[in-house]
């Protein structure tokens, strides 16, 4: 096994088993620092695929907005999310069968397909490819329409949120 | 080097962990988080087919880019609406919410 093989597996056993912790724990302050490093592992996986520009967009977005986002909605509505009971509801036989469902039927989907043995081919060391994406999001022939209709989405999504929470006094 | 369906069963196996989390969880805090987990499976299948297929060409990288965007709408409008729900209701469990419901 190559080194970057180990560190794949062990990324994917630490992302997997927090992803589990996420899912299963009973609290959930407890479940959105699981989140977190669930977070990280997938900016690692970025990383080994060398898309150095996403595992920071990764780090700075997911880890710095939304899951402290999420931990002040925790800490908005506590007390009444870990009063009594359990966390998973009377449902979850059905649940986990449909997961596991979902996963056979992706993982047998993926065994029957061709291009599952595509070799890696190193990257061009010539062509930068975080400038090759900046140029992709403004260059009209590209991604500029897409790019300008998500601004105006977290622009909307803001103003919504700001109308959605407001109490009216 | 890592072999591309290596990803694909890792993103496939968050994704069915993420969908456990939507579907079993009460807290509706804890269903947006298994969204997240879903969105990052996504995520990263978007990435390894870029990295495998069409290293030449940028598409998946920007489409990752985008699928953050909606993610971070998503959560920003979703935790708004909990936070919401929770002041008028005194409840976050999804079981609870069913003021559409005859």
């Amino acid at each position: 096994m190559t080194p970057a093989q180990i560190i794949f597996l062990i990324t994917a056993i630490v992302t997997l088993g927090s992803a589990l912790m996420v899912v299963t724990t009973r609290n959930m302050v407890h479940a959105a620092l699981w989140l977190i490093l669930s977070l990280l592992g997938v900016s690692v996986t970025f990383v080994l695929l060398e898309a150095g520009f996403l595992a920071v967009v990764q780090v700075v977005i997911y880890i710095g907005a939304i899951a402290i986002l999420m931990i002040f909605a925790i800490m908005l509505t506590r007390g009444i999310s870990e009063k009594e009971g359990p966390q998973i509801n009377r449902n979850w036989p059905w649940a986990l069968l449909i997961s596991l469902a979902i996963f056979a039927g992706l993982a047998w989907m993926l065994s029957s397909w061709s291009g599952l043995s595509t070799q890696i081919i190193p990257l061009d060391s010539r062509v930068d490819t975080i400038s090759q994406l900046g140029q992709a999001l403004v260059s009209p022939n590209h991604y500029l329409i897409p790019f300008e209709v998500a601004s105006v989405m977290l622009l909307a999504a803001l103003i919504g949120a700001v109308i959605i929470a407001w109490d009216g006094k | 080097m890592i072999p591309l369906s290596w990803y694909l069963i890792f993103a496939a196996a968050l994704f069915a962990i993420g969908i456990f989390g939507v579907l079993a969880r009460k807290n509706a805090i804890a269903i947006l988080m298994g969204i997240e987990l879903m969105l990052n499976s996504v995520n990263i299948n978007l990435v390894a087919f870029w990295r495998y297929i069409t290293p030449e060409r940028i598409t998946g990288q920007v489409f990752a880019i985008m699928v953050f965007a909606v993610a971070a709408a998503e959560v920003a409008v979703g935790l708004a609406l909990i936070i919401s729900i929770y002041r008028r209701r005194k409840t976050i469990v999804a079981e609870d919410i069913d003021m559409l419901k005859f």
